[in-house]
């Protein structure tokens, strides 16, 4: 009799084999993270009802299995390695499988050289993320792969984390988009980041398996594994259960269950987790600490029936919930309504509305303010007289309840917003873009997980004795911690705190990256639906070491403070433009969503059209669809360096023809090698700009999926670029940039540097065409030509020393000549706005960040938002050398610092930087950027950048900058 | 931003104790050794702990790498505990000035230090650059013929304790040889003996027999595991989770190729890059030199381990041909070629299960590490290579699960082979 036992990340799966391998009984359940116990009980159960005397050889296998094992004493066997076994006997002829499990993605290559992949510190594509994605979406699992069945098209969603899927997905959602064509997209997803994550240049190719729950249960998702990998995979008999089925014939073994039982029963009562001092002592200081923040309250005043003194109305429409307020003349509140969201606010406010002005049919509205993600949609479609960034009406909001206030922290659903406030102007904001840990979200996905309301789920922590410590990192890796604490026996109390105070830690230390509560401030307003959670609140107040304000309309700051904004500007006896009551009545909302066509970006545009003819166009990055026209490219040095870039054509074929893939530091480097090439006699063809297809072409070759998505960006390009019929590809290795004298050495970065030899030892694209990538050092230009000559002799022998020179020479004056335009155009960009008083936004990053599908059109998002946009290359020679706290060593980031020194002598220029996710030289330069910034007293502002496509966060912090500026302006204008 | 720092004089040898982080236990500790001769007070860092991750992280930035988080926490864990008298205390730190962003680390440090508000601490580098001309440790061919010793000495105390350890029938026997030899060599380099090219001839094969004369049983193969990586994460226990000992409680020989490969690389690296982008003559030539001089002191302890029946590591200089059809050797970032060179070397040698250690996104590895995996696989089919990420996030279990997916292919084949040679006869 053999015992198979496979503890997974969120179900236990077990088997029981006769003598003869037959299987005798099998179970497949959820463990709900209760995993000793649940592995006790069936163990017992195996052997009152399996197998005469209890005894038998057993094997643990999974995720959750090995410690336990040990524990114990019973053999472990490594799940990849179980199914492997278990493959080998139940489907011989496999050459691959996939299988999906609750929080794992594997991946084994069975013929032509095993192999065996996992995913490592990433959990994105698997079965937690599609639970995640279905809960989302209102569905259940089954509902998501029913749904993803009938599929029209399909959307991008980031593939790299349920994270930034999220901020992908919920953007879909709020426009309307189909939940079938939602649903198949997220399975797609899935799909790419398993073959992004784990095939990493290995093509999965013949008899395909599919195991583990999701790839069982989903029939869609199969399919879409199939279209994508151009097979027909099969999901074989008792696909749940190979990872059990393997353990079982490795076993040789034999035990006493039931004393394996107790074992692991004694296992479990031990507490050996890390843990931390508890939220509260005692009921004395629970009670102290309710009574203290009861006091928070906003006054509020009597709204009856007959009610005719003017009103103002504030709607804050978030991307989960809309909130409205009522506010009298004096700020007292009079009328609060809050609602989830459900993917459309219009008809949720038209309601609202209509509630207000039935239930109070003298209200007279002196004016209406909409805040939030939805603004601009619930402003065109009710009239509403102004809209308000959110980050401005949460600092309205605050200032009611503390003047003072110098620290602001709101934490919602997905988002988090933190900004300081110097000199009565928000001064640093904090926005999670890349990240949702610690947020609301967060909880709730742990306490469902766990089988509790959320609520519920908070109160057990508040009188836990010994909260789990489980650091401050995302939601991923604190899936494994929480996995690992359980396993160390925490009870569920302790890790309901652990987690509430986790949520805290993130937002200090992860989003705002404070070093100490002191730097924050003293004088703090907390606010967002997350802190109505006692047990964050107290760990808030505990890790500050401050008591804080939370008011007590925390989740309608945002509604509140828009409430107040629009009164605070309203003139005397104003009537709001809003829709009256016969206007509500009659009013109508078509929605339609389109792909725009007008370029490369195809935006996802959604039109609104309501009753009065009016329309509401969202999901557009430019101009085009409105006016036909981008709009501001007169005041963008991105557009002009794209321009210049693309107008390099192929010149006369001699030689051959070479080409050049438009990546990393070719985008600055393309008019050089051009022009010494072409100067040689070869036709220069370049790779064409980035796109998502093109994307998706080269990202089964990524051999590191941490790399930056511009690095990452480069495999698609080589893909591009071995269809186009060349002689050779060149793209050389460059540990050294040019020299511009700023720093104290000009290195390129590691990954800009060497990237050529990732694409030389992964991309098989290459293997049939010549792939020139020695290394050069274009620092000396002297040398460079001679030792150019080298290695074009071993690629192209023949070409005479003398030309070499002379294309050298060439190459190096259309560089100068390149440089020297946009230096030139960027004087006239910022003469041209001075004249038309805008203000000048330094968009600082790298050259390759001029790429759209990089940026994602932040430059035009800037330009629309009436502002021009410069480079930092173009402002960096108008600084000296200066002496930074860090060490200046790299060309591209050297140019950063100067361009934010220069920024510091110039009143109507601010710097914002673009930071690829990833980037680990960022990690150096943003903190010093900041700190020069600050010297010049500066705000600094900071986007991070992936292949995410979300524009709603980018969006929010540029309006608080200029929103923040523009207070500035006017207090000094006031202030003389 | 402009920062004036405080900077170590030649007086505060006499005044202060001078902290240096814990990178490789065994040759960290001679090195210290040779300090002291030097006139300083060091004292090798031994706090661990989560507090030490949690203060990297508070005081650094999160997305700078582990090995920065860890040695900074280090220190500032080391200030906080009230052991030393701050106005009397120093840090060390060893800087390479590559163009990757560990180069940054003393800097990082410095601004930890201000913001935890110790700016009064001075900071010394140890490197061999000329980088920090104001606060870095002043380097003669004295000093430095020591340093290069403590580093082979402790290359040899570690490869020879691997290569007996996992087979020793009486427990602890290779632990305690180590130490003893340890307190010796330590005890002789503050005296200023014992690193000379004379005494190493002498002292390393006695060293080498030593270790030999433990009664061992190698008729049951091991699996041998070979670790390569980012230098700290290698070596360090605090940073890889004790790795080593996590590797040895699953019956494994571990080889961790030395540190002294590190240094010929560095050294190596400044005439290779003289001769790829041009350079003068004596640039381009004065690598030869300092490796030849190592290349005397590397014979001597690769006698000692042959003669003896041991695994020696190649010679550095076969070590550059190893990156032939592979990855050029200008990548000099990070442990660059060396780093893929080193996996070629130990899958040669038979230690084709090889773990890749990397910090969490660690720039250079992306290319010299997971870059090559690919290409390595196709060259060395058996090649059983796992790339392992460290940071504060990552859990010890999701590593360990990972290793023993490896182990466990590794164990298979080993039985597959049945007759595996046993590691010192391979030699």
């Amino acid at each position: 009799m053999k015992v198979g036992l496979d503890v997974g990340s969120t179900t236990i799966k077990c088997v029981v084999l006769d003598d003869a391998d037959n299987i005798i009984y099998s179970t497949y359940e959820r463990h709900m993270s209760h995993v000793v116990e649940k592995a006790e009980e069936l163990l017992r159960r195996v052997a009152r009802e399996q197998t005469p005397g209890g005894r038998a050889v057993l094997a643990i296998s999974g995720s959750a299995g090995m410690g336990m094992a040990e524990s114990v004493n019973v053999p472990f066997v490594q799940e990849v390695f179980a199914t492997r076994v278990a493959a080998n006997r139940l489907a011989p002829g496999t050459d691959a499988i996939v299988e999906l499990g609750g929080e794992d993605a594997k991946l084994l290559f069975l013929t032509g050289g095993m192999e065996v992949r996992m995913n490592g510190t990433c959990a994105g594509g698997t079965g937690a993320f599609i639970d995640q994605m279905a809960t989302l979406l209102k569905l259940t699992a089954d509902e998501l792969d029913e749904r993803a069945a009938h599929a029209e098209k399909t959307y991008t969603i980031a593939s790299r984390c349920g994270v930034f899927a999220k901020s992908d997905v919920q953007p879909l959602v709020n426009q309307g988009a189909r939940t079938e064509d939602v649903a198949a997209s997220i399975y797609q997803a899935v799909v790419n980041q398993t073959i992004a994550g784990l095939a990493q240049g290995r093509p999965i190719r013949g008899n395909i398996l599919y195991l583990g729950g999701p790839l069982t249960f989903n029939r869609a998702l199969r399919a879409c594994f199939d279209k994508t990998l151009g097979v027909t995979g099969q999901c074989p008999e008792h696909s749940l259960l190979f990872v059990a089925l393997g353990a079982a014939y490795y076993s040789d073994t034999e035990f006493d269950l039931n004393a394996v039982a107790d074992a692991l029963r004694d296992k479990g009562a031990a507490e050996s987790y890390r843990s931390q001092p508890p939220l509260f002592a005692s009921e004395a200081e629970y009670d102290a600490f309710r009574a203290r923040h009861a006091r928070a309250r906003v006054a509020r005043a009597d709204f009856p029936a007959d009610y005719d003194r003017p009103v103002h109305i504030g709607v804050d429409s978030g991307s989960t919930t809309v909130k409205t307020v009522v506010v009298d003349e004096e700020g007292a509140l009079l009328f609060t309504d809050y609602q989830p969201n459900q993917g459309n606010p219009v008809p949720l406010l038209r309601d609202t509305l209509r509630r207000l002005y039935a239930e109070h049919p003298k209200l007279r509205v002196a004016s209406a303010t909409t805040t939030g993600y939805g603004e601009e949609l619930a402003k065109n479609a009710f009239h509403a007289d102004c809209g308000v960034v959110e980050t401005v009406a949460h600092f309205t909001a605050a200032k009611h309840f503390l003047p003072d206030v110098d620290f602001i922290i709101d934490i919602g659903g997905q988002d988090m917003k933190c900004f300081k406030i110097a000199d009565g102007a928000i001064s640093d904001i904090f926005l999670n873009e890349a990240c949702s840990s610690g947020c609301g979200s967060f909880l709730q996905t742990f306490a469902q997980a766990l089988g509790y309301d959320v609520r519920d789920f908070a109160r057990l922590g508040l009188f836990a004795p010994r909260p789990v410590d489980l650091g401050s990192r995302c939601t991923v890796f604190m899936n494994s911690s929480v996995k690992q604490a359980q396993k160390d026996g925490a009870t569920v109390e302790n890790i309901s705190a652990g987690l509430s105070i986790s949520v805290v830690k993130n937002a200090i230390y992860k989003v705002i990256r404070a070093s100490s509560p002191e730097e924050l401030g003293r004088r703090i307003v907390v606010q967002g639906g997350t802190f109505h959670n006692e047990a964050v609140l107290r760990a808030f107040e505990q890790e500050m070491g401050v008591e804080v304000i939370r008011p007590d309309i925390a989740g309608l700051m945002g509604a509140y403070g828009a409430a107040l904004y629009g009164k605070n500007r309203a003139a005397a006896g104003q009537k709001s433009t809003l829709l009256d009551a016969a206007e509500l009545d009659a009013f109508r909302q078509e929605t339609k969503t389109e792909t725009c066509r007008r370029c490369g970006n195809h935006c996802q545009l959604t039109i609104n059209t309501f009753s009065d003819g009016a329309s509401y166009l969202s999901g557009n990055r430019c101009e085009r669809p409105v006016t036909g026209k981008v709009g501001g490219e007169e005041r963008n040095l991105y557009e002009f360096k794209r321009k210049l870039i693309l107008s390099y054509k192929p010149g006369e074929n001699r030689r051959g023809k070479i080409g050049l893939p438009l990546c990393l530091n070719l985008w600055e480097l393309l008019p050089f090698w051009h022009t010494f090439f072409t100067q040689l006699g070869f036709a220069v063809y370049h790779s064409p700009l980035s796109s998502r297809a093109l994307y998706v072409k080269g990202q089964g070759t990524i051999p590191s999926d941490t790399a930056c998505f511009p690095a990452k960006l480069a495999h698609g390009h080589i893909a591009a670029l071995a269809k186009m019929g060349l002689d050779a590809v060149f793209y050389p290795c460059m540990t050294y940039n040019l020299d511009e004298g700023l720093g104290q050495n000009h290195y390129n970065c590691p990954v800009v540097a060497y990237y050529p030899e990732v694409i030389a030892g992964n991309c098989p694209e290459i293997r049939d065409t010549k792939f020139i990538y020695d290394y050069v050092g274009l620092h000396r230009p002297h040398d460079f030509a001679r030792k150019m000559h080298d290695i074009l002799e071993r690629h192209f022998p023949g070409i005479p020393a003398h030309e070499v020179r002379r294309a050298a020479d060439a190459a190096y004056a259309e560089y100068a000549r390149h440089m020297a335009a946009v230096r030139a155009e960027a004087a006239r960009i910022i003469d041209a706005a001075r004249a038309e008083r805008r203000h000048i936004i330094v968009l600082a990053g790298r050259p390759y960040h001029i790429d759209p599908e990089i940026n994602h059109g932040i430059d035009t998002l800037i330009t629309r938002m009436g502002a021009a946009v410069v480079t930092e290359d173009a402002i960096s020679d108008r600084v000296e050398r200066f002496r930074t706290s860090v060490l200046n060593q790299w060309t591209y980031h050297a140019r950063l610092y100067a361009a934010a020194k220069y920024c510091d002598t110039q009143p109507d220029m601010d710097l914002v930087q673009l930071v690829s996710f990833g980037c680990g030289v960022d990690a150096i330069t943003t903190d010093e950027t900041r700190d020069i910034l600050r010297d010049g007293d500066k705000l600094y502002t900071q986007l991070k950048i992936d292949e995410i496509t979300n524009l709603g966060a980018v969006r929010i912090r540029l309006r608080s900058l200029f929103a923040a500026l523009e207070e500035r302006e006017e207090a000094k204008e006031h202030g003389g | 931003m402009e920062v004036n720092y405080p900077v170590f004089t030649p007086e505060m040898k006499k005044t202060h104790k001078v902290l240096m982080p814990n990178m490789a236990p065994v040759q960290f500790r001679i090195l210290a050794a040779a300090m002291r001769h030097e006139g300083y007070d060091m004292e090798l860092l031994g706090n661990c702990g989560s507090q030490v991750a949690e203060l990297g992280l508070k005081y650094v930035h999160n997305d700078t790498c582990y090995p920065a988080l860890l040695v900074i926490g280090q220190f500032l864990d080391a200030l906080e505990s009230g052991k030393y008298d701050l106005d009397h205390t120093a840090l060390i730190i060893t800087q390479t000035g590559g163009g990757c962003r560990a180069s940054n680390y003393i800097f990082l440090l410095r601004k930890a230090l201000e913001r935890a508000g110790m700016g009064n601490i001075p900071v010394l580098s140890l490197n061999f650059s000329g980088l920090e001309k104001e606060s870095s440790v002043p380097m003669n061919l004295h000093l430095a013929r020591m340093l290069l010793a403590a580093i082979f000495y402790g290359d040899l105390l570690v490869a020879l304790r691997a290569q007996t350890e996992p087979y020793e029938r009486r427990r602890g026997d290779a632990e305690k040889t180590q130490e003893k030899w340890l307190r010796v060599i330590c005890g002789g380099i503050r005296r200023g003996k014992g690193y000379s090219q004379v005494e190493m001839r002498r002292i390393m094969p006695r060293i080498a027999r030593e270790f030999a004369a433990i009664p061992v049983d190698r008729t049951k193969p091991k699996v041998k595991v070979g670790v390569v990586g980012e230098i700290y994460v290698k070596y360090s226990p605090l940073g890889n989770n004790d790795l080593e000992k996590f590797l040895a409680s699953q019956d494994c020989e571990v080889n961790l190729p030395g540190l002294m490969g590190f240094v010929q690389y560095c050294a190596f690296n400044f005439s290779e890059t003289a001769r790829l982008y041009g350079g003068t003559f004596v640039e381009k030539h004065i690598s030869d030199c300092v490796l030849a001089y190592i290349e005397l002191m590397e014979k001597t302890i690769r006698s000692a381990l042959r003669s003896n029946g041991y695994h020696a590591p190649l010679p550095f200089r076969e070590l550059t041909k190893l990156t032939e059809g592979l990855i050029g050797t200008g990548d000099k970032m990070g442990e660059g070629w060396l780093l893929t060179a080193e996996m070629v070397e130990l899958i040669r040698a038979g230690y084709e299960n090889i773990i890749c250690a990397q910090p969490f996104g660690c720039l250079p590895n992306h290319i010299c590490g997971k870059g090559m995996i690919n290409k390595l696989r196709e060259m060395y089919p058996r090649s059983n290579i796992t790339p392992i990420d460290y940071d504060p996030g990552a859990t010890r279990v999701n590593q360990e699960n990972r290793i023993k997916l490896m182990l466990a292919v590794a164990r298979e084949r080993l039985n597959e082979d049945g007759t595996a040679a046993a590691p010192h006869m391979t030699a």
